[in-house]
């Protein structure tokens, strides 16, 4: 059987190859990585038919142009972008079969800000520490997906289950907090003041973490706090008050407090929203 | 052994030291492997252990007690020789500061048996501990944008190696062609927690 390949045509702001990532190895400084839009990442191996553990395209913006080399079943989950198949409009969010030697267009992004494209039998590249991803932070993984590269597509799985309807993802504004590990580092009225505080996400956001800003979160003293162990979701505070929230390719120890964590359901969320959107923080 | 939740699924344990850290991690990392600790990652850091990952985060919490202080005498025990050669660009600044000539600085480090107490900032990157008080400095003032990898810098009470180039904010005094971090070689970090190093001059 012939290979079966992806020849990029033009890939967009940012597009990686991303899986469920890398966890377990933190103690030797090894960022877990991964798509940071879990949910959206799985549904849409689902919908062609792969395992959720398959390696999709995590697209910035959207933004891809590839051409298909042999036949595959595609969708996209996560932001919502147009879907061109042949210069035809498809289906965003449910399985759509593509013809070999077939164009296949990804607009910008309408709503939310990383698309997940999903092929069935996964984008095969060489896997790196038990993972396809790409750690931005580290420099593990492949390098990002750029204009004439050509990726190998696995042999397809079984037949997709088919969909009827794909419930929408909630496009929430609001991110949950559980406090701790060092709320105490913090002044009591800084504290007090999260739940509700609406902050605005900045232009360095990235794989590593939400940049927010806003009203600044005041440490209580002028104590450097030794370096320590690092969690998805964790809302860090360095001295300028600005709070960071860690996503995927965040580094496994830092030296700033870490005044709450996200709820895990809410990290979608933050893999969605777009510099410039304003987000609720609430204490829960 | 204090312990601070962290979200839903993690806890962060407070120790007294990095002696105290160092028991809890061989505790934590023999409860992992037996199967009766379910957890993702164990990250020792430098007076903290976090437990990540964690099924039922209130029995681990509620079962802490029973862990042990002290290392087991089983605890696995790995010397690890880097060749060196003691040529950084800050060695002479370094020696300034400490009251020394470059000699000594160049005599205390390689005569030191240090450990590696956590790895973090970067893949393989080590912190080594049981650098002589002597040989304590600040970071840069400055850090630099690029940093080569293999070089080899002081930073507080740490010692420790870039795996690969990077920006860097430690005070270099040597380099090494070891390498620290190899994602293709089985095990990927030559240096891991509880590692015992010991820095040997290849010019001398």
């Amino acid at each position: 059987m012939a290979e079966r390949e992806l020849e990029i045509r033009h890939a967009g702001p940012q597009v990686t190859v991303q899986d469920l990532g890398r966890p377990g190895q933190a103690h030797l400084g090894v960022p877990r990585s991964g798509a940071l839009d879990d949910p959206a990442h799985r549904l849409a191996n689902r919908l062609v038919g792969n395992d959720e553990s398959a390696a999709t395209l995590e697209c910035l913006d959207g933004q891809l142009a590839f051409r298909t080399r042999g036949a595959v079943t595609l969708a996209v989950a996560g932001a919502r972008v147009p879907v061109t198949v042949a210069g035809r409009g498809r289906e965003w969010g449910n399985a759509v079969s593509v013809h070999a030697g077939s164009v296949v267009e990804l607009g910008a992004a309408t709503q939310g800000l990383r698309a997940y494209l999903a092929v069935s039998g996964g984008i095969e590249v060489q896997p790196v520490l038990g993972s396809r991803s790409t750690d931005l932070l580290s420099g593990l993984g492949p390098d990002r997906v750029r204009d004439g590269d050509v990726l190998p597509v696995g042999p397809p799985g079984p037949a997709p289950v088919p969909v009827d309807a794909i419930r929408t993802a909630r496009h929430s504004r609001e991110l949950r907090l559980r406090l701790g590990p060092r709320d105490d580092w913090f002044d009591e009225a800084s504290v007090e003041a999260l739940d509700g505080a609406a902050y605005t996400v900045g232009n360095d956001s990235n794989r590593i973490g939400l940049r927010l800003e806003g009203e600044p979160i005041r440490w209580r003293g002028a104590d450097e706090l030794p370096s320590e162990g690092m969690v998805l979701g964790a809302v860090q505070v360095p001295r300028n008050g600005q709070p960071v929230v860690f996503l995927n390719d965040h580094p496994t120890t830092g030296g700033y407090p870490v005044i709450a964590v996200v709820v895990r359901e809410d990290l979608a969320v933050c893999a969605q929203l777009r510099p410039g959107e304003e987000v609720t923080l609430r204490v829960v | 052994m204090e312990a601070r939740s962290v979200g839903d699924q993690a806890l962060l344990l407070e120790c007294a030291g990095p002696d105290e850290v160092r028991a809890a991690y061989a505790e934590a990392r023999r409860r992992q492997q037996s199967g009766e600790l379910s957890c993702t990652d164990i990250i020792p850091a430098a007076a903290t252990l976090l437990l990540d990952g964690l099924r039922d985060l209130e029995s681990v919490r509620s079962g802490l007690g029973d862990w042990p202080v002290e290392l087991p005498d089983d605890v696995e025990d790995r010397l690890v020789e880097l060749a060196v050669t003691y040529d950084g660009p800050d060695l002479e600044s370094v020696a300034r500061h400490c009251g020394m000539d470059v000699d000594e600085v160049v005599e205390r480090h390689r005569g030191t048996e240090l450990l590696v107490a956590f790895c973090g900032f970067a893949p393989g990157f080590a912190y080594l501990s049981g650098l002589p008080k002597e040989l304590h400095v600040p970071r840069l003032e400055k850090p630099r944008s690029k940093v080569p990898a293999g070089s080899v810098g002081l930073a507080g009470t740490f010692t420790g190696v870039y795996p690969r180039s990077s920006p860097g904010g430690w005070q270099l005094i040597a380099r090494t062609d070891e390498r620290l971090w190899d994602a293709e070689r089985d095990p990927p970090a030559l240096l891991t927690p509880g590692t015992r190093v010991r820095f040997v001059d290849s010019d001398g």
